[in-house]
């Protein structure tokens, strides 16, 4: 006979850790698919557009730069924090991830004002097929900042009642790799949608 | 008789009725057999269960119990079509295209995937050398999300129509203007939660054949099935998200009055290009872990190693490779230009190449070996003459000029059958008659095993081969009846036959499992089969952490290696201690619950559902954050032997 108890203690063992940081890699992967995809779809149809909606007429590129700046700076605050976490330093990995919540949240509040003031002037998500395919494709993106949002609170939580241990610092390794991830996207979006559609009009 | 189901009106015809009754009937059925039995009990433990055995079961169990409701569609199809002009009951137009929409959703996506998913969450840790994936927990998630799916997309019937616009659902077709009611939402919601499930099996397979591979199996030294397991985990990998972002263009285009796929406005070719970027590799998904369980099964019922076992790992690959890069060719007649058509016919054709040095393996693995007729071998070579006129016929296809005539005829209906029936389905019968003893202690009756086999493949040929002519004759896919002066009529009566041969040898199936399971003998031992690999070294069926002690390999087919050359017994790479194995839980049952609830919301415009599912899919996961420790620990009993199974048989 077999004889069975439950255990119960929060750590993760090496061959965990592994597990989870190489599956995260593989979603990644399939992310990455997801989103050329988007991007496939944004590009045949951009040309689509009906008066006083092209590009280059709707994007303010100063807004945009802005928001790029504050989301490139959340991947080095992340990275920080990860850096931290390794060092074994609890208030430099929870004030970093703080910052990166902060400004993640910026990005988010950033973007809602950018689709607001296009709503507020009648470009809505029915109103033409560029219209559409622009907000599939940057709002799955912000989408994806809003679940690293939830994600960096729920951690936050984590590290508050764990401290700095091998589970919460490997969840913070899973959570940074996503996170680098949005902000890559988050470039080729910048150049593909906004500094093309841009650069149209010259 | 009308009633209104949230704003969609449901008329009761009588097709509609005997359906609900027999909803009514089974569930009844089925909650008395398990009051009678006292198992409500151990069906609660089951559905609790991440263990990999386990699940794999209920995906077997759950992809049967759609086979048998596919299969049900495909008779009345079958049975409509017989004679010129028939009218059987009311499947005509619209009755006709929910049957074949729902025959082919349900057979690709919760037939022939389940099952295979299932063999290999049975499989792949016993042949690997693991105690479990290396997510138990996501792997239980997975099984429900397909659950789900399968279950919305067969509800549909009942509750406002089922899709109509084929497997495929093309763009315009697909859209609310041609085919209004909630009947592709079904489609396109189904299709979401399951996908969602098939992803991240794939995830978890990947890792776990890469990280929990027992010391000394070295990529070359693994069986093939868990190989082509690893190639097809790949394929899903980068394959499904192209269909995700396709439904949800779809779904966007029927709920919310967006113009991505329109053909006035948008562009209908999004549609058909997503839709293949994945839907070529979902054949190449459907056919790998096949191949791989006909090389592990002819290879242990010749008594010989696989032939040339590196140019079938790299056959594999390269299959896979291709299979990503020959999508166009089932949109030849769409007007892309000779150019394109050209360079897709070329790599849809090389893939002839690959596949053609897996059958000459299988062939000069069979060659001088032992050969052991049991079902499980008659299977495997009953899939080499069938899969081989499927992919003669492929190639025949894939020569444009003449695919202007084949496309969308019963020629290509006739080809895609005898590829996945005579690849996948013959597949998954040769892995479950071959691993059934592993799975359950007790092997399935051969008497009646040869009966199914025999039944089921003259009865596929009868079905499937006519379909070939009818095609040339010019009889197109997807329509509900023909004239007489088609000249049809015959070879149709001819098909119709094959098709209940085919229904006779599952009812043949279905009667052995329930035969076996009460006479068969009990004690069939470790290896029943004389097998090679490391699923035969451990007790049938094995306890839950499968090896006492993890076992050190030191070549491909190790077992057989070790009954060669030494003792039979397989070394241990660890002492024999305490085992971790995980917990079970409700939660990813309840997850899909919610994710149903939300594709209930959308389906039918109710946006409480809609916020209450989805705040209850993210509840669930911050709540699994908290709980993703525990786990029991136990302790195999103490055996003085020195063989990797801590239990004396």
């Amino acid at each position: 006979m077999t004889t069975s108890r439950t255990v119960s203690s929060k750590q993760f063992s090496k061959s965990e850790q592994a597990d989870k940081v190489l599956g995260l890699w593989f979603f990644i992967g399939a992310e990455i698919v997801l989103f050329g995809c988007l991007f496939g779809v944004y590009l045949t149809l951009n040309g689509q557009t009906r008066a006083g909606e092209s590009p280059e007429q709707l994007f303010e590129l100063k807004e945009i730069i802005l928001s790029t700046f504050v989301l490139l700076s959340s991947s080095f605050t992340c990275a920080q924090a990860l850096i931290g976490a390794t060092q074994g330093q609890f208030n430099k990995t929870i004030s970093f991830l703080i910052g990166t919540l902060l400004l993640a949240l910026i990005f988010l509040g950033l973007e809602v004002h950018e689709f607001y003031s296009y709503v507020r002037d009648g470009h809505t998500f029915t109103s033409s097929p560029f219209m559409s395919s622009f907000y599939v494709l940057v709002g799955t993106h912000g989408m994806h900042v809003l679940v690293g949002c939830l994600w960096m609170i729920v951690l936050l939580v984590h590290l508050g009642k764990e401290k700095v241990s091998s589970y919460t610092s490997t969840k913070l390794e899973v959570f940074s790799l996503y996170w680098h991830f949005v902000d890559v996207v988050w470039v080729f979006i910048f150049t593909i949608v906004y500094l093309i559609g841009k650069a149209v009009v010259l | 008789m009308t009633f209104t189901f949230f704003d969609t009106k449901i008329k009761m015809m009588s097709d509609i009725i005997v359906a609900d009754l027999s909803i009514l009937i089974m569930g009844i059925a089925v909650a008395i057999l398990l009051t009678y039995y006292k198992k409500w009990r151990s069906l609660w433990k089951w559905l609790k269960s991440t263990h990999h055995s386990k699940v794999g079961i209920m995906y077997l169990t759950a992809g049967f119990a759609f086979f048998l409701r596919g299969g049900l569609d495909a008779l009345i199809m079958r049975v409509q079509l017989a004679l010129p002009q028939n009218e059987f009951w009311v499947f005509q137009g619209d009755k006709y295209n929910q049957m074949m929409t729902t025959h082919g959703t349900t057979m690709i996506f919760f037939v022939a995937m389940p099952l295979l998913i299932g063999l290999m969450n049975v499989a792949i840790p016993w042949q690997i050398g693991a105690r479990d994936l290396a997510f138990p927990y996501l792997n239980a998630m997975s099984f429900w999300l397909f659950l789900a799916g399968g279950i919305l997309v067969n509800i549909s019937f009942v509750l406002g129509g089922s899709p109509t616009a084929g497997w495929t659902s093309y763009a315009p077709l697909a859209l609310e203007k041609f085919a209004p009611g909630p009947g592709n939402d079904y489609y396109t919601l189904g299709l979401q939660v399951s996908g969602i499930g098939t992803l991240l099996t794939a995830i978890n397979f990947l890792v776990t054949i890469i990280n929990k591979r027992a010391p000394g199996m070295t990529f070359m030294r693994m069986p093939l099935f868990p190989w082509s397991t690893l190639v097809t985990s790949i394929l899903i990998l980068f394959a499904f998200p192209a269909l995700t972002v396709a439904l949800l263009l779809l779904m966007f285009d029927r709920l919310y009055g967006t113009n991505f796929l329109a053909a006035d406005a948008g562009n209908s070719l999004i549609w058909q290009h997503l839709f293949w970027i994945f839907g070529h590799p979902e054949v190449y998904i459907l056919v790998l872990p096949a191949f791989g369980i006909f090389s592990d099964v002819i290879s242990t019922f010749s008594r010989k190693r696989v032939f040339g076992y590196s140019s079938m790992v790299i056959s594999l690959m390269l299959i896979g490779f291709l299979g990503f890069m020959v999508w166009v060719h089932h949109m030849f007649t769409v007007g892309l230009g000779p150019t394109s058509n050209a360079i897709f016919a070329i790599s849809t054709m090389s893939i002839a190449v690959p596949t053609g040095i897996k059958i000459f393996n299988w062939l000069f693995t069979i060659r001088g070996g032992v050969i052991q007729m049991r079902t499980a071998m008659l299977f495997a070579l009953g899939f080499i003459p069938t899969f081989v006129i499927g992919g003669v016929t492929g190639v025949m296809l894939a020569t444009v000029p003449a695919d202007y005539q084949f496309h969308d005829s019963y020629f290509v209906v006739g080809h895609f059958h005898y590829v996945i029936i005579g690849g996948t389905i013959l597949g998954i019968f040769a892995g479950i008659y071959y691993w059934w003893p592993k799975m359950f202690g007790f092997k399935l009756n051969e008497v009646l095993g040869k009966w199914h086999f025999w039944t089921f493949l003259i009865g596929f040929h009868i079905t499937f081969f006519p379909m070939h002519i009818m095609g040339l004759k010019g009889m197109p896919r997807r329509v509900y009846t023909y004239l007489p002066e088609d000249g049809l009529a015959g070879l149709n009566m001819v098909s119709t036959i094959g098709a209940f041969m085919m229904a006779a040898g599952m009812m043949i199936f279905l009667w052995n499992l329930y035969y076996s399971a009460r006479h068969s003998e009990r004690s069939v031992g470790k290896d029943p089969w004389d097998g090679r690999t490391l699923e035969w070294t451990i007790p049938s069926p094995p306890p839950e952490y499968n090896f006492a002690r993890i076992p050190k390999v030191r070549g491909i087919d190790p077992l057989w290696q070790a009954k060669t050359y030494t003792n039979g017994e397989i070394e241990a790479a660890e002492p024999l201690g305490e085992i971790e194995m995980p917990l079970s839980t409700v939660k990813p049952v309840l997850m899909s619950g919610a994710l149903t609830i939300a594709s209930f919301g959308f389906i039918f415009h109710v946006l409480v559902f809609q916020i209450v599912g989805i705040t209850g899919v993210a509840l669930l996961l911050v709540a699994r954050s908290f709980q993703d420790t525990g786990s029991q620990s136990i302790k195999p009993p103490y055996d003085e032997d020195e063989s990797i199974g801590g239990e004396k048989e």
